[in-house]
């Protein structure tokens, strides 16, 4: 159990480290890597938009109820900018992200290999990892945090929605306090989560989708698998960010 | 029928192997294969599906490496080589896939021109024409603007084909050309392995189990059956082959040396379900 566990860490860092070495690609084909980014990004970007606006409506409404409690609902838009830039945006968009892009890039990758492609590529001497792999981890890892930031845009002005248009909370209390409290570290937290959540889901995605079994079953499977273990990866490495981030 | 012996041509081989042996986890795929591919000559390997004809060619093409013995291209020992050796020595031959394997994100124009835009640096209009030659050879010049997912399999195997040539390979090599494909489509294909051969002199590896095509095309042949080779010569030598292994296979019967039962417990038993029915 632990050894075979060992065995797929190892799989995985060799895998990464062929994939580092591509690199590269982004001066050689800058638009190869710039179609992913299309790809991976834009593609996603309607669904991230419209569950940005119901994350902070939810924010706004939840928020407004906690903090009327203690008769301090002014400090909705701090509650909710923090919450949003530190937390809900890298995590959700990370978990969207698995599902549209993260989903998408496995099930491509495991029909290249289950229809050959990837191997004649291997035959005239092009390597599939320069070719395929890495403009679309390079791509995935450039969205992620572009996609956040979207995401906490739509979703701050969410909870202004609610708070202020319908629950009634001051409109300067709202934006004033919000300025006055969010600090640069506070967005550096959301931005460091993003694009490490970026690098996990699409190296997951990228590897699930190189090593599928060539049938139709496999990459089904590769495509739960890519799911199931980014999510899990994003809120682990969420938990230890946050920790290291409060620890300062 | 091609004539075994062309004197002027050399007869050096392209491709050697030498006692083979190759195994998938506890099942043995060869047991010391010997054969070697000559230059300038079409050299069929035939045999029965589930011989791992296809296994011996990701051998040759250094996709896999043997457990024993030696696989030499160009006079190099595959498995000896590291990444950038394998890809000097891939440069030099061409594949055909099974199925094709065109990019399917990319135009029928655009997979002829993918290994060239990869490895040399034309002018568009210089790369272009050299596209549309090879395409014209194949036949497909007029669908150099479609998709492949608007092809036909017979089709797809000809711009496959036009790719494999693109770079004008020393050795082609086929897999199962002729699997799927209606007659019309079969002959088109045999002419173009025929003429390749003839006029560039590609030294040409053929896989495959249709015994009479490759008969009209090979100068060579090779069965292999039960991870052996067991028969080796000219067509008509197989044909006129005493073994009865190779008569089996040449005229296609059912029964034989190799059996039609993949290998099984008692009948009676397994339908009165007192056995497994699988392996005894």
């Amino acid at each position: 159990m632990i050894e075979s566990a060992l065995r797929n860490i190892g799989r995985v860092a060799i895998f990464l480290l062929r994939l580092l070495r591509q690199t590269g690609v982004v001066f050689t084909e800058p638009r190869a890597v710039i179609h992913q980014i299309y790809n991976c990004g834009a593609r996603s970007l309607v669904i991230i938009m419209l569950c940005g606006l119901f994350v902070g409506m939810v924010l706004g409404l939840q928020g407004f109820d906690l903090l009327q409690r203690f008769g301090s609902e002014d400090a909705l838009g701090v509650a909710a900018a923090l919450g949003l830039l530190k937390e809900l945006g890298p995590v959700v968009t990370a978990l969207l992200f698995a599902g549209r892009a993260g989903t998408a890039l496995a099930s491509e990758i495991g029909l290249m290999r289950a229809t050959d492609q990837l191997t004649a590529m291997e035959m005239m001497a092009v390597d599939p990892l320069r070719k395929v792999i890495a403009p679309r981890f390079l791509g995935g890892i450039v969205a992620m945090p572009l996609l956040v930031a979207v995401f906490n845009v739509i979703g701050i002005f969410g909870a202004q929605l609610i708070g202020v248009q319908l629950m009634g909370v001051d409109t300067g209390a709202f934006w004033s306090q919000m300025q006055g409290a969010v600090e640069l570290g506070d967005v550096n937290e959301g931005i460091v989560k993003s694009v490490c959540f970026g690098f996990a889901c699409s190296l997951v995605a990228v590897y699930e989708g190189y090593h599928a079994t060539p049938t139709a079953a496999g990459v089904g499977l590769a495509t739960t698998r890519t799911v199931v273990i980014s999510s899990v990866l994003t809120l682990l490495i969420d938990y230890i960010l946050t920790a290291a981030f409060l620890g300062r | 029928m091609p004539d075994e012996d062309t004197p002027d041509r050399s007869r050096d081989a392209v491709v050697q192997v030498r006692g083979l042996h190759y195994r998938v986890d506890a099942r043995e795929i060869f047991a010391g294969v010997d054969l070697e591919a000559r230059r300038g000559r079409i050299t069929a390997v035939m045999g029965p599906s589930g011989t791992g004809k296809t296994t011996l060619l990701r051998l040759i093409t250094g996709q896999v490496a043997p457990d024993q013995g030696s696989v030499a291209v160009f006079g190099q020992e595959v498995a000896g080589l590291d990444t950038r050796g394998l890809y000097g020595l891939r440069r030099r031959m061409g594949m055909l896939f099974q199925n094709g394997a065109l990019l399917t994100d990319l135009s029928v124009f655009e997979n002829v021109a993918f290994p060239v835009r990869e490895h040399a640096r034309l002018p568009e209009p210089v790369l272009r024409q050299l596209v549309l030659t090879k395409l014209h050879a194949v036949g497909l010049r007029g669908a150099a603007d479609l998709m492949p997912t608007q092809l036909s399999g017979g089709m797809a195997r000809r711009v496959a084909l036009a790719r494999a040539i693109v770079m004008d390979p020393e050795l082609l090599i086929y897999d199962e050309p002729f699997v799927g494909l209606d007659p019309v489509s079969m002959g088109v294909i045999v002419r173009l392995i025929r003429e390749l051969n003839d006029a560039l002199g590609i030294t040409s590896i053929v896989v495959s189990h249709d015994v009479r095509e490759l008969a009209t095309i090979s100068h060579h042949s090779y069965l292999l059956s039960g991870g052996k080779v067991v028969a080796e010569g000219t067509p008509a030598e197989l044909a006129a082959s005493p073994i009865a292994e190779v008569r089996q296979f040449m005229s296609g019967e059912a029964d034989g040396p190799v059996p039609f039962h993949y290998p099984a417990g008692d009948y009676h038993a397994a339908l009165l379900g007192k056995g497994q029915g699988r392996r005894p």
